[in-house]
């Protein structure tokens, strides 16, 4: 049966075409000038770039971390491009129709039409392809609502005060080696504001795509929920298949005022590599939000890509009664590695965090379950529940948990769940009994396990995800 | 009879599991609409039996043939054999969480329709039926809902392989100690639910520890099945004799002359 399963994983990254335009791209290094060079190119005012050059300092004294729970040969920063952008963006098309045909064609190709009338009904897109934002859709509609929804890079210029107050609130310059690194060479991503009171009208989303080869791709989100406001947000991510390895390392960071609510959910589909473990992305990303009086944000992640995931979307749970939630599904197969989970850190009285965690691992890949619960000494009544399911497809593959919990205050309490299982050969046989192929067999019974975090991905994107981790399995059985 | 075209033939079959020789030249002949008992003693190889019917992985075939509907069937994949008209109904049915019974079912129905060149069936329509399925087995309809034999009962597994079973509408049936765990009551739903689907052109194997099933299932043949083969075959009243004596004085008896039908 195991080589069956492996069958069935082999299969095509649908993804992983190259779109053919003419880029504008920086010579692989990193230094100082170049750092000069991205903002530049950006218009940046000069706080920008202070901003910038003091992370790339304390990120040159910092030490790449070692802990996760994964294997890959040093990266040589000095080999990657840190600026890569279409020709034809350069001289800011106004409108769809000024946009390159082929920069359009890749995101029909992917599914995700630009063009307003084909989309789907309430769903606003940010296209960001390599360093930069293509085309935004719905902003007349969204400005209506006073919902600000742009590529960061325009978020710098027209509001600055808000990118000022809130840029690197979460997620501290010296955070992180990765966040630190992205402090400094960040090229584009998006920027949420969500007025008081205001419902956000559509769902956002912003579309990731790498296409140049030795680029690093380095977006930067901010989502600002006001008072009382709700957001949905999804972010997608493909890449070509290449045989080197691209590394991707991303910041976003979240703001709940109170009583604000902001519901962010990945799709990430990053080219993982071939069977051997060739090529594939790095995808080392911080994420963290922080959860104002009565404010709760959740996390959902799909994780099917890359050839190395460390991601670890955290909630700080700073007012009272505000509540955090992750719930994600991890698939690995072939060679891929991943390290994921959260960390819920309750500071204020009553908060309340929910983790759900599935790991599915097939081929050879090592899937890891990584998380912290911390309870300060305010967290008076605080409670969390964690569960985490790991799922085995055939017996070459590794599943791990690593919970840390931290409790400082006696009236919080944890609780701790976790299950390890297989896709059993009775299983298999009695989908097979019924007339199912063994691909499809697979597919249904990790979809039963992922349920519980599927349930919780905007309707559109559930069926999305059933059917990435569908293809997914494809010849993982055999 | 004769002059029939047979559903199923068995000649000659042995089969191993893990190197183990369990099936030792079995011969069977299964007409159009016949319903045939398979009882033996412990460790005969009546689950091997069902098991090496319908393919599945670990369960090798050395040497003998078998036909259903006069195509080879140990050249067809398990899915492929299922597809044909082959089901089993399992003796311990395995649990899948999180998968819905409607969702399965629907996913089954539908490879098989498309297996025979037909369009997938409509959930309106699909539903109408499994609804309906439910009603003639005694399971609440919210079962559909549930996830398949995720936290049933012993009976309600049993009941949940026949509403399979009434959806799939198979050409030959393997049912495998279907009435073991279950009470007298809950037999007599799972006895009513296979003569409800007794046609003319559909066969049964009831594969059976006990004669009590015989009672509400009355075969036309019975076979005695002992270490790997068929021992001694009989009309119904073959059973009664068993359940008075037992299966030692079988066991005893020389076998050259044991295959009859």
């Amino acid at each position: 049966m195991t080589e069956q399963i492996d069958k069935a994983l082999a299969r095509e990254y649908e993804a992983g075409f190259v779109s053919d335009v003419e880029s504008e791209t920086f010579l692989p290094g990193l230094d100082e000038d170049v750092i000069r060079r991205i903002s530049a190119m950006k218009d940046e005012p000069e706080w920008m770039l202070e901003w910038r050059l003091n992370a790339f300092r304390i990120w040159s004294e910092m030490e790449e971390p070692t802990w996760a729970h994964v294997h890959y040969p040093e990266i040589d920063f000095q080999s990657i491009s840190y600026y890569s952008a279409p020709k034809s963006m350069k001289d800011k098309p106004k409108s769809l129709d000024e946009v390159d045909p082929e920069l359009l064609r890749t995101y029909e190709k992917l599914g995700i039409p630009l063009i307003e009338q084909q989309m789907l009904a309430g769903i606003a897109v940010d296209a960001v392809f390599d360093s930069v934002s293509v085309v935004t859709t719905f902003r007349e509609k969204l400005s209506e609502a006073g919902v600000i929804f742009c590529p960061i890079s325009e978020a710098i210029q027209r509001y600055p005060d808000l990118v000022k107050k809130y840029l690197g609130s979460v997620v501290p310059t010296k955070d992180n080696y990765y966040a630190a690194l992205n402090c400094a060479v960040f090229t584009d991503g998006s920027f949420v504001f969500i007025p008081k009171n205001t419902r956000c009208p559509m769902e956002l989303s912003t579309y990731f795509r790498i296409n140049e080869q030795n680029t690093g791709q380095f977006e930067r989100t901010l989502i600002i929920a006001e008072e009382g406001s709700h957001v949905s947000y999804l972010e997608g991510c493909t890449a070509p298949q290449r045989d080197e390895n691209q590394l991707h390392a991303a910041v976003v960071e979240l703001v709940a005022m109170d009583n604000a609510e902001i519901k962010y959910s990945t799709v990430q589909n990053w080219y993982p590599g071939d069977e051997n473990g060739k090529g594939g992305i790095y995808n080392f990303v911080t994420k963290r939000g922080i959860c104002h009086t009565n404010a709760k944000i959740s996390w959902t992640q799909v994780e099917t890509g890359s050839s190395v995931t460390w991601k670890y979307p955290s909630c700080i749970l700073k007012g009272d009664n505000s509540i955090g939630e992750f719930y994600s599904v991890a698939l690995t197969r072939g060679r891929q590695q991943a390290d994921t989970g959260t960390k819920m850190i309750h500071l204020g009285k009553n908060t309340r965090s929910t983790i759900i965690s599935k790991g599915i691992s097939a081929g050879k890949s090592n899937n890891s379950y990584r998380g912290l619960v911390r309870m300060n000494p305010g967290a008076q009544g605080a409670r969390n529940f964690t569960q985490c399911d790991s799922l085995l497809i055939g017996d070459q593959c590794g599943a791990h948990t690593f919970p840390y919990v931290e409790s400082r205050n006696p009236s919080a309490i944890v609780e701790h769940e976790a299950t390890t299982s297989k896709v059993s050969d009775e299983q298999m046989f009695l989908c097979q009994q019924r007339g199912l192929d063994p691909e499809k067999a697979v597919s249904m019974i990790v979809n039963g396990f992922c349920k519980e975090v599927f349930k919780e991905l905007p309707m559109e994107f559930a069926v999305e995800a059933g059917k990435l981790l569908e293809i997914s399995l494809e010849g993982s059985v055999g | 009879m004769s002059n029939t075209k047979s559903l199923l033939t068995i000649k000659n079959l042995h089969a191993s599991v893990e190197e183990k020789n369990i099936i030792k030249g079995l011969s069977l002949d299964i007409k159009p609409g016949e319903v045939h008992a398979i009882m033996g003693p412990n460790g005969a190889g009546k689950s091997t039996m069902g098991y090496v019917l319908s393919g599945r992985d670990g369960y090798s075939v050395e040497s003998g043939s078998v036909t259903l509907d006069g195509e080879d069937l140990l050249e067809m994949e398990t899915e492929e054999r299922a597809r044909a008209g082959l089901f089993l109904a399992f003796q311990y049915p395995v649990e899948i969480p999180g998968v819905s019974n409607l969702e399965f079912l629907k996913a089954s129905v539908d490879a098989q329709r498309l297996a025979r060149g037909e369009e997938a069936i409509t959930s309106a329509n699909f539903l109408k039926e499994a609804k309906a399925a439910c009603k003639q087995v005694n399971l609440p309809i919210a079962f559909l809902k549930r996830g398949v034999n995720e936290g049933f009962s012993g009976g309600e597994k049993k009941r949940n392989e026949l509403m399979q079973m009434l959806l799939l509408k198979p050409k030959l049936c393997i049912l495998d100690e279907t009435d073991s765990g279950l009470d007298i009551d809950a037999m007599q739903v799972v006895a009513a639910g296979v003569n409800s689907q007794r046609t003319e052109d559909r066969s049964f194997i009831v594969v059976t520890h006990y004669q009590r099933l015989l009672d509400y299932i009355k075969p036309d043949f019975v076979h005695v099945l002992s270490d790997g083969k068929i021992v001694k075959s009989g009309d119904a009243s073959l059973a009664q004799e068993l359940e008075a004596q037992g299966y030692a004085w079988l066991q005893s008896e020389p076998t050259e002359d044991e295959l009859e039908g």
